[in-house]
C-alpha cells in the first residue's frame, strides 16, 4: 500500500524539490485553528504536516512547545478529539499528518485501540519522542497491522549501531534531531548535520528529514540542501503564540510558511 | 529470587529506558560504566572508604524504647538515616554517582530536587570532588523548602527554579532531563531516587541497598531474629528499597511502604500511586502513574516535597503486583502527629518524608505482639521542616 507520506515524497522527488514539515500543536489556540491553519499552511507550501498532541511532561521538548502544550491541554484537547478533528480534516485535504506523542497518551489508549482509530481517522504516521526503536514493541504490531508507519528519531549523539537501528526501524521518513538537545534550542554546526544526514542515508531506505533548530528561511535553505525534508516547529509555534488574540493569526503563520518554502532550494 | 532487573532494565513489565534517542547512548554507556565500576576493587574501596569516614557509616539501628513503650505493641527500631552526613540517605546515591561521574570524565553534575534533600547531597558530593553543580527545583519546592535552598547555594552549587506544571519534583525531573539532552556529553545526571530510565533505578537501588545490608547484620545481633515488619515512606522509593532489598528473600519479613496521602485519597489531592494510579510511562520509565483517563499526569499534594510525586520507581510497582511488599499511605496530619511524637517521645526530629513511616508504625505497632520486631526507615532528619512546619502552625520564626 503506498501511503500519503510515500506518495508525497515521491511527488516532490519527481519535482526536484524538498518536503516541508509544519508542526502544529493541536489545539492551540483551539482545535478550530488548528484545521484552520492544516488547510492555510498546505496552501501555502507545507508538504506534510506534524500534529503534536498535548502532553502534560514533554521531556524532548523546550519551552515554546512546553507552553503549546499547556494551551492545548488548557482548551480541553484530548487525543481523542484530535484524531476525530483528522477525520474530519480529510474531507477537505490529503496532506500527510503525522502524529507527534508521547507514549503515555497511547498507552493510556491501548496501542491496539490507538492504532486502529488513528488510521481511521487518516493519520500517516507517528513520532514518539519518549520511545527509542528499542521500547517500541508493544506498539509495533499493532501499527504495522494498521499500515501505520513509525517514524523513528536519530540524534548527533547515535552511534554507528544505533544509526543502523533507527534506520531499519523507522518507515515513512527518519526525523533526524539536528542538535543535542530539545525543540526550540539554536540551529548549531552545519558541516556535523550534513556530514551525519549522509551517513544515514547511507543505510536508510527511508527519506531524512531534519528537524530541531530551523527556525528561519536561510536555516531551511541550508538545510534543504543536504536532507529531503525540512521540520519546522518552534518557529511557527511561536508566531502562532504572538497572535493569539489576532484575527489574522493564520494569515500570519501562512506568509511566514511560504517564506520557508520559498527559501528551499531545488536539487 | 531471579535477579532484576533483566538485561532491557525491566523488573517484569515495568521500567525499561523511554528516553528520547539523544540520549540512548549516555545510558548504555552509563550501564556499561557501572557494570565495570561494580567489578572494580578501586571504585569500591572508594566507596567504601567515603561511606565511612565522610558519609559516617554505618548508621545506627536504635531500639526506640519510649516509643515502643507508648505505642504498647511490637519492639521499634529506626534504621538512622537521619544521621548520615547532609541528614539523609541520599548522600549514599550521590557518592557512588560521583565517583562514577569521575570515571566517565564529566566534570558537571546536574540533579533535581523535591525536598531539597538530594539536591543538598548532590550539591555537597559535588563540591567535595571539586565538580560543577547545578540543582533544579520546582518553585514551589523552593519556598517550602528554602533553608535547603540556601545550603545548596553554600555549597556552591547554582539552584535553577522550575516554574511549570506543578512546580514541583516532577517538573523538576523534567527540566533536568532536557538539561541532560542539551549537555550530554559534558555533563552527568545524578537522578536521587530509583526512578527514570535503566540504568537508575538499578543504580541507585544497588547505593541504597547498604541501608539493609546494614540493618539485617544489626537486627540480627541485638535480637538474635529477623525482624517481622520493614516500614519505610515511598516517594520514588529509593529508602524503602535500600531498606527492604536484602530482606527480600527472607519470607517471614513482611515489608510495608508508605505513601503520602496527602489530605486524603477522595480529595485527590495526594501522592499514593497505588492507591489512585495506573501503569503507564513518565520520565523513563514504566510504572504506576497517577495519571487521567487520556495519559495526562495528575497533580499531586503532599506536606512532604520529598513524596510529592505523580510515579513510583518501577521496582516497587512489581513487588506491589507480585504482592511482596504491602503499600498504603499515610495522610497529611497522620504525618504530622507522628512528627510530633517521634520529637517528644524520643527527641528526634524527623523529616516529615519519614514522619509518614513513622505514621505507620504508630498504626500498626499495638496491633503486633511484644515480641515481634519493626524496623522503620528513619530516612532523614527534620531540620529542614521545622520552618515550614512553624509556618503551618502560624508560628512567625
Amino acid at each position: 500500500m503506498s501511503g500519503r507520506l510515500e506518495t508525497t515524497f515521491q511527488r516532490l522527488r519527481d519535482k526536484k524539490e524538498k518536503a516541508l514539515i509544519a508542526y502544529l500543536m493541536a489545539g492551540d489556540p483551539g482545535l478550530a485553528e488548528t484545521e484552520q491553519l492544516v488547510v492555510a499552511l498546505e496552501q501555502a507550501g507545507a508538504d506534510i504536516i506534524e500534529l503534536g498532541v498535548p502532553f502534560s511532561d514533554p521531556i524532548a521538548d523546550g519551552p515554546v512547545i512546553q507552553q503549546a502544550a499547556e494551551r492545548g491541554l488548557k482548551s480541553g484537547t484530548t487525543l481523542r478529539k484530535i484524531l476525530a478533528s483528522v477525520k474530519s480534516l480529510r474531507q477537505q485535504t490529503e496532506i500527510p499528518i503525522v502524529l507527534m506523542l508521547y507514549y503515555n497518551s497511547i498507552h493510556a489508549m491501548g496501542c491496539e485501540q490507538f492504532c486502529k482509530v488513528a488510521t481511521a481517522a487518516g493519520v500517516d504516521g507517528l513520532i514518539v519522542p519518549d520511545m527509542p526503536p528499542d521500547e517500541a514493541g508493544p506498539l509495533k504490531g499493532p501499527a504495522d497491522a494498521a499500515g501505520l508507519p513509525l517514524i523513528f528519531l536519530l540524534a548527533p549523539t547515535s552511534t554507528p549501531s544505533r544509526r543502523k537501528l533507527v534506520a531499519e526501524e523507522s518507515h515513512g521518513f527518519v526525523y533526524y534531531v539536528s542538535l543535542t538537545g530539545i525543540t526550540g534550542a539554536k540551529l548549531s554546526n552545519v558541516t556535523d548535520i550534513q556530514q551525519n544526514v549522509k551517513k544515514l542515508k547511507k543505510v536508510s531506505a527511508s527519506p531524512v528529514a531534519v528537524g530541531f533548530g530551523v527556525a528561519t528561511p536561510e536555516d531551511a535553505a541550508q538545510v534543504s540542501k543536504m536532507a529531503d525534508g525540512v521540520i519546522v516547529g518552534s518557529a511557527i509555534v511561536k508566531r502562532i503564540a504572538s497572535h493569539q488574540q489576532d484575527p489574522t493569526m493564520v494569515g500570519h503563520v501562512a506568509e511566514f510558511v511560504r517564506s520557508l518554502k520559498a527559501a528551499m532550494v531545488p536539487v | 529470587m531471579p535477579h532484576l532487573p533483566d538485561t532491557h532494565g525491566r523488573f517484569g513489565p515495568y521500567g525499561g529506558r523511554y528516553v528520547p534517542e539523544t540520549l540512548m547512548p549516555a545510558l548504555l554507556e552509563l550501564e556499561e560504566e557501572y557494570a565495570k565500576a561494580k567489578k572494580d576493587r578501586r571504585f569500591k574501596t572508594d566507596l567504601a572508604y567515603y561511606l565511612k569516614e565522610y558519609v559516617g557509616r554505618p548508621t545506627s539501628l536504635y531500639r526506640a524504647d519510649r516509643l515502643t513503650k507508648k505505642l504498647g505493641g511490637a519492639k521499634i527500631y529506626l534504621k538512622r538515616e537521619d544521621l548520615c552526613h547532609t541528614g539523609a540517605h541520599k548522600i549514599n546515591n550521590a557518592i557512588g554517582q560521583v565517583l562514577l561521574a569521575m570515571r566517565m570524565k564529566k566534570r558537571r553534575i546536574i540533579a533535581e530536587t523535591g525536598a531539597g534533600q538530594h539536591g543538598v547531597a548532590t550539591a555537597t558530593a559535588a563540591a567535595m570532588f571539586g565538580l560543577k553543580c547545578e540543582v533544579y527545583m520546582g518553585t514551589e519546592d523552593m519556598q517550602r523548602q528554602a533553608l535547603n535552598v540556601f545550603r545548596m547555594r553554600l555549597l556552591g552549587a547554582k539552584v535553577t527554579g522550575v516554574d511549570a506544571g506543578s512546580r514541583t519534583l516532577k517538573d523538576a525531573i523534567s527540566e533536568a532531563m532536557r538539561d541532560w539532552t542539551t549537555n550530554v556529553q559534558t555533563t552527568h545526571y545524578i537522578l536521587g531516587s530509583v526512578l527514570g530510565a535503566h540504568p537508575y533505578p538499578m543504580m541507585i537501588r544497588d547505593f541504597q541497598a547498604i541501608i539493609g545490608k546494614e540493618a539485617r547484620k544489626q537486627i540480627l545481633a541485638a535480637e538474635g531474629k529477623l525482624p517481622e515488619y520493614l516500614v519505610a515512606c515511598v516517594g520514588g522509593g529509593s529508602n524503602s528499597i535500600g531498606l527492604f532489598h536484602a530482606f527480600l528473600g527472607d519470607r517471614t519479613v513482611k515489608m510495608i511502604g508508605v505513601e503520602a496521602g496527602g489530605s486524603g485519597i477522595v480529595s485527590g489531592k495526594h501522592a499514593a500511586r497505588f492507591s489512585g494510579g495506573k501503569p503507564g510511562v513518565l520520565q523513563g520509565t514504566m510504572t504506576y502513574l497517577l495519571q487521567d483517563e487520556n495519559g495526562q499526569i495528575n497533580l499531586t499534594h503532599s506536606v512532604s516535597a520529598g513524596l510529592d510525586y505523580a510515579a513510583v520507581g518501577p521496582e516497587h510497582s512489581l513487588y506491589h503486583d507480585q504482592g511482596r511488599i504491602e503499600y498504603t499511605y499515610a495522610t497529611d496530619t497522620e504525618a504530622m502527629a507522628a512528627f510530633d511524637l517521634l520529637a517528644r517521645e524520643e527527641g528526634i526530629v524527623p523529616a516529615l518524608e519519614s514522619a509518614h513511616a513513622i505514621a505507620q508504625v504508630i498504626k500498626l505497632a499495638p496491633k503486633l505482639k511484644k515480641s515481634q520486631v519493626i524496623i522503620a526507615n528513619l530516612s532523614g532528619r527534620g531540620d529542614k521542616d521545622v520552618q515550614q512546619v512553624a509556618r503551618m502552625r502560624g508560628v512567625e520564626l
